[in-house]
């Protein structure tokens, strides 16, 4: 079986290209205006990291990186509070808390 | 809420933080219950399978209360290995399970929090839901107290710490680093409707029964983790997770993950018709034992996925965190009879989570990850060997069957990635255990047949 560098196996069948606003359509928010997630430098997106892993694993795809202005935009009011990008930016850019009491993502099911 | 003091805060309202309240508060104690949710389990994603023995312990018979939030008793669990359209499986079904006291239950988690904490109030809590702590408070060096994200102060003689995976109040209180990304795994989860009858049609269950299948092999694309697939009365729970450094560097999206998952032929087919509902996302902490923080120090104790508590390798969790809050409750409600809330007071907790099954399942489960990610060749072609393997064996080709076995057999030892597990594991100490096995077992033989009692 062929392997990427990290011997992961690459497989000719692609992943299918999920509209993750679809997904987030399901999902019930109180929207808080004060931002929770900062990034506290976007010149370390640009120079430094390559891969940009928070644009690819964030569930709530809340990282896109906008080629044009050259700036990773940060959609926070997307966000599900999984956690995960706080422990996944090779640069530790990401500031993540959580969103003031009572706002943010209101499971329903969970 | 300014300047309160009480005997306990309880940081979190899901299953580790609401079983310290609710065990502190039946015993007297005067106990604040913090959620940073508008709703208990508004923040929170399981599965969800919740076992019925730690939440019994806690809550006598909770099954027999006519709003508990249960969906349905599990009577049949399976595992299956994928490969790109074929499945293999292995499974247990017992009708023992349909009967008190069960053996585990389906939950919708946001429905089982908000009853779960309705309990603890019902024994005198006090929670407060919307509330964000965004800090302890601490006093010569030990925690007297938190502070809210809205500036609110709140005392009390201990603080019970159980904010889950994401444990920001153990991280500033010093009792934890940030996890890396190969201590937790990333899980996304879709609730999807799917009416009775179907359900119980389709996986073959008898009126409220349920299963569950974990599901290994191609769903994962090579990377360490699993989809699980639970029935709840009308809907089903289905997800896929896997190790957060693995999604890292493969640089697959979770909800692609997702799609691919549910669209496999032997997936498909059961969600045929089922409507998504809602979308989640959640971590799992996988550290266990080699990652777990100090689990108290003065004034302050930590449960649950805070402190690492998941035997991921048998889905258990919420159990976990259920027992290891009711032992925090505990070691408080002695704590205060001593009026010494000091770490060696409460130091108590860790021999009571030893003597529990806790800390003994996490300790026996601790090199299993790492074992197996030695493997990741197997993980990733083992089951599509198998799957070829099986496809010989069953498959009546007209060849002779020692000639198709013969081939079975030659296959999987000529494949590099077996070769390889074969050779790590023919050690001088793996060959020793194994001839002390066979010594045990000719002994074991020997009485036997010779009538001698064992
Ligand atoms: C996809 C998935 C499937 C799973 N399946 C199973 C399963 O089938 N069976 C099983 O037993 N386990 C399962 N688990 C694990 C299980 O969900 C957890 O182990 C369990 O929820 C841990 O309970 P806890 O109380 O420690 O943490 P949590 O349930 O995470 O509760 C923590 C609580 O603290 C609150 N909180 C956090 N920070 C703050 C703050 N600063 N201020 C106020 N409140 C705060 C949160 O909102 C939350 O309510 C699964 C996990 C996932 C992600
Ligand atoms: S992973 Fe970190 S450094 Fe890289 S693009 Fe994202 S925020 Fe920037
Ligand atoms: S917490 Fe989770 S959902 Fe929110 S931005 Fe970070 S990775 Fe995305």
């Amino acid at each position: 079986m062929e392997t990427d560098p990290w011997g992961f196996p690459v497989s000719s069948d692609a992943l299918p290209k999920v509209n993750v606003d679809e997904k987030l359509g399901s999902l019930t928010y109180k929207a808080d205006h004060h931002a929770h997630i900062t990034l506290k430098d976007n010149a370390t997106c640009l120079n430094k990291c390559h891969d940009k892993p928070c644009t690819t694993v964030c569930p709530a795809q809340v990282y896109q990186w906008e080629d044009g202005q050259k700036k990773l935009i940060v959609s926070f009011e997307n966000c599900i509070e999984c956690g995960a990008c706080r422990m996944l930016c090779p640069f530790d850019n990401i500031q993540c808390h959580w969103p003031r009491g009572g706002f943010g993502v209101q499971y329903k099911y969970g | 809420m300014t300047e309160e003091k009480f005997d306990a805060i309880v940081v979190g309202a899901g299953p580790a933080g609401t079983s310290a309240a609710l065990t502190m508060a039946k015993a007297g104690l005067n106990v604040v219950l913090l959620e940073r949710g508008d709703s208990p389990g508004a923040k929170n994603v399981q599965g969800a399978v919740m076992y019925t023995k730690m939440l019994d312990e806690i809550v006598p018979g909770f099954w027999k209360d006519p709003q508990a939030p249960v969906e349905r008793p599990i009577t049949e669990q399976k595992i299956w290995v994928l490969s790109k359209d074929s499945m293999f499986q292995v499974g247990f079904k017992s009708e023992k399970w349909l009967k008190e006291p069960y053996n585990c239950f389906t939950v919708i988690r946001a429905t089982f929090d908000r009853w779960y904490a309705k309990k603890a109030e019902e024994a005198g809590v006090q929670l407060f839901t919307g509330v964000t702590v965004s800090e302890g408070i601490k006093k010569d060096g030990k925690v007297v107290g938190i502070k809210t994200s809205e500036g609110d102060e709140i005392y009390a003689d201990v603080v019970v710490a159980a904010d889950g995976v994401n444990s920001l109040l153990g991280q500033q209180l010093g009792l934890l680093d940030e996890w890396t990304a190969d201590e937790v795994a990333l899980g996304v989860k879709e609730v999807l409707s799917l009416p009775r009858e179907k359900i119980e049609d389709r996986f073959n269950l008898e009126q409220g029964e349920g299963t569950t299948i974990e599901i290994f092999g191609e769903n994962t694309r090579g990377m360490l983790g699993y989809s699980f697939l639970y029935t709840n009365k009308e809907s089903i729970s289905f997800g896929v997770g896997a190790k957060l450094s693995h999604f890292q560097k493969t640089g697959i999206r979770p909800p692609d993950l997702l799609e691919y998952a549910k669209a496999h032929p032997m997936i498909r087919r059961l969600l045929k018709g089922a409507k998504p509902l809602e979308y989640s996302a959640h971590l799992i902490p996988e550290g266990g034992y080699n990652s777990m923080p100090k689990l108290f120090a003065d004034g302050i104790l930590i449960a649950g996925d805070a402190a690492q508590m998941v035997n991921a390798s048998h889905r258990e969790g919420s159990n976990l965190a259920m027992t290891a809050g009711r032992l925090a409750g505990e070691t408080v409600i002695e704590a205060k009879k001593k009026g010494d809330f000091s770490a060696k007071t409460l130091s108590a907790y860790q021999t009571k989570l030893r003597d529990s099954f806790v800390i003994p399942d996490l300790f026996d489960h601790k090199d299993l990850e790492t074992m197996v990610e030695k493997h990741m060749d197997i993980v990733a072609e083992g089951p599509e060997l198998m799957a070829q393997s099986l496809y010989d064996y069953f498959q009546v080709d007209g060849r002779p069957k020692r000639d198709v076995q013969k081939a079975i057999l030659q296959r999987l030892t000529k494949n590099p990635a077996v070769r390889a597990l074969i050779k790590s594991e023919l050690t001088l100490k793996n060959e020793f255990s194994l001839v002390k096995m066979g010594v045990k077992l000719r002994l074991l033989l020997w009485k036997l047949t010779h009538g001698g009692s064992l």
